[in-house]
């Protein structure tokens, strides 16, 4: 059977999915699916081929989409996505997903986390990490970052069901051991560029993502700075060193060589765009002692671009592709790990989530 | 039996769901019910935690605007809208 590949594209008009053989040259578009509802992050789950699309509609709240067919029907199910009648929280939106050991795990704003054991029909409350440093704070509004994720990021650890990483926006990685039960803060070498009232937590993690060949090879876009761990997360390591800005969304892991990692700088101020209005992606082959700029085919002026932090994303044939998708709708593809890129697509709305699935 | 009439954002998130139909209920709140055992999930797309109806979902009862309490007669028109939001 012919390898497909498919790209998940998140926009604020619904999820696109466009298609592609396995040479990654010319892109095939359909959609908008999901009515149209704004999507935060749309994710394929390998084990059982289906997509989840992380929604939040201004008009009637939130909730996940699924398709078990790759786009053909869609479903909705909000079911046990709340905190209650009578709780302290109340949910606006799902902000990110996460496909792994049989289980569907969704992130929500206020900061929570809920699973689902049948495939998105319905969920359960996991954890609100009650007890966690920061916790008393982080819901409140008047520290509310800007998008108002809440649960900004989530990572599964490949070998081990209860072991996975959670990102509350603003405050920085927990992980947890035991399924969700308990959590420990896992923000060590971080920096900050502001007061910190516990040194624990109060950092603002961007992206986190792991190398596939090497599972406690960790690399993370923050606030401040690119970072990497050895260790899992126990402990983190600067190399922002010779990327333009220090500032960035993005980024994404080499499948097959963990000294490889991508990200997309953008200037730090309100522009939040690839600086000088050039088109760049920034690759380390180094474990981020060096940085090489990868623009050919993209544009080279007057491109004030941004990518958000589920915008970048790798696939793993041979020969990887990479992906980005930007706030104002275009798709670049690279077919050779970032060195030639051309346009997927152009003129969709503004882009939250990329993600790339290959289906043989 | 009140009429409903629904907005053009709900029929593509439920099959089957038309949207003018007549339901049997005393209320607002009850006329949702009627539509959630038919349509299950409908409730959530309209009602958050409160219970409330969702900030930019607005109903109209025979023309003036509702609440989930309000009190429904055997002929009312029951209107409900998708409010401004976005662009």
């Amino acid at each position: 059977m012919a390898t497909r590949v498919v790209l998940l594209v998140g926009t604020r008009k619904g999820c696109f999915i466009l298609e592609s053989d396995e040479a990654r040259r010319d892109w095939h578009v359909r959609g908008p699916f999901c009515d149209g509802w704004p999507i935060y992050n749309a994710i394929h789950d390998a084990e059982s081929g289906a997509i989840y699309a992380a929604a939040a509609s201004e008009w009637h709240g939130a909730g996940v989409w699924r398709s078990p067919d790759l786009g053909e029907t869609w479903e909705l199910s909000s079911e046990g996505l709340g905190y209650g009648e009578n709780g302290e929280l109340r949910l606006s939106k799902v902000a990110g997903l996460m496909a792994a050991h049989g289980r569907i795990v969704a992130g929500a704003e206020a900061a929570g986390l809920f699973e689902s054991h049948d495939g998105g029909a319905t969920w359960s409350l996991l954890t609100t990490l009650d007890g966690q440093p920061g916790r008393t704070k982080w819901n409140m509004p008047e520290n509310q970052p800007p998008g108002h994720l809440g649960i900004a990021g989530l990572l599964a650890d490949p070998d081990d069901r209860n072991r996975f990483w959670a990102v509350v926006q603003g405050w920085g990685i927990f992980e947890t051991t035991d399924g969700g039960m308990s959590w420990t803060p896992r923000n060590e070498g971080l920096r900050a560029e502001w007061p910190l009232e516990d040194p624990r937590v109060n950092y603002c993690v961007h992206k986190l993502v792991m190398s596939p060949v090497d599972h406690d090879r960790l690399y993370q876009q923050n606030h401040c700075g690119m970072h990497r761990s050895d260790d899992a997360g126990k402990s983190w390591t600067e190399i922002t060193e010779g990327l333009p800005s220090d500032f960035g969304f993005a980024a994404a892991a080499h499948p097959h060589d963990r000294e490889s990692f991508y990200v997309i700088p953008l200037d730090a101020g309100h522009g939040r765009c690839m600086p000088d209005g050039q088109a760049a992606v920034w690759r380390t082959q180094d474990r981020g002692s060096s940085w090489r700029k990868l623009t050919a085919g993209l544009p080279d002026r007057n491109a004030y671009i941004g990518v958000l932090r589920d915008g970048l994303a790798i696939d793993d044939l041979d020969t990887p592709g990479l992906y980005f998708g930007t706030s104002t709708g275009q798709v670049f593809a690279s077919n050779d790990e970032g060195e030639t890129w051309s346009a997927a697509a152009s003129y969709l709305p503004g882009i939250s989530s990329v993600e790339v699935a290959v289906i043989s | 039996m009140a009429n409903l009439h629904l907005p053009v954002t709900l029929p593509t998130v439920f099959a089957d769901l038309p949207r003018r139909l007549d339901v049997e209920a005393a209320t607002v709140d009850e006329a949702i019910d009627r539509l959630d055992e038919r349509w299950p999930g409908i409730r959530d797309r309209l009602c958050e935690p409160g219970p409330a109806l969702r900030r930019h979902v607005n109903v109209y009862v025979d023309r003036e605007r509702a609440g989930l309490e309000t009190a429904l007669r055997p002929d009312s028109r029951v209107d409900v809208i998708s409010a401004i939001s976005g662009g």
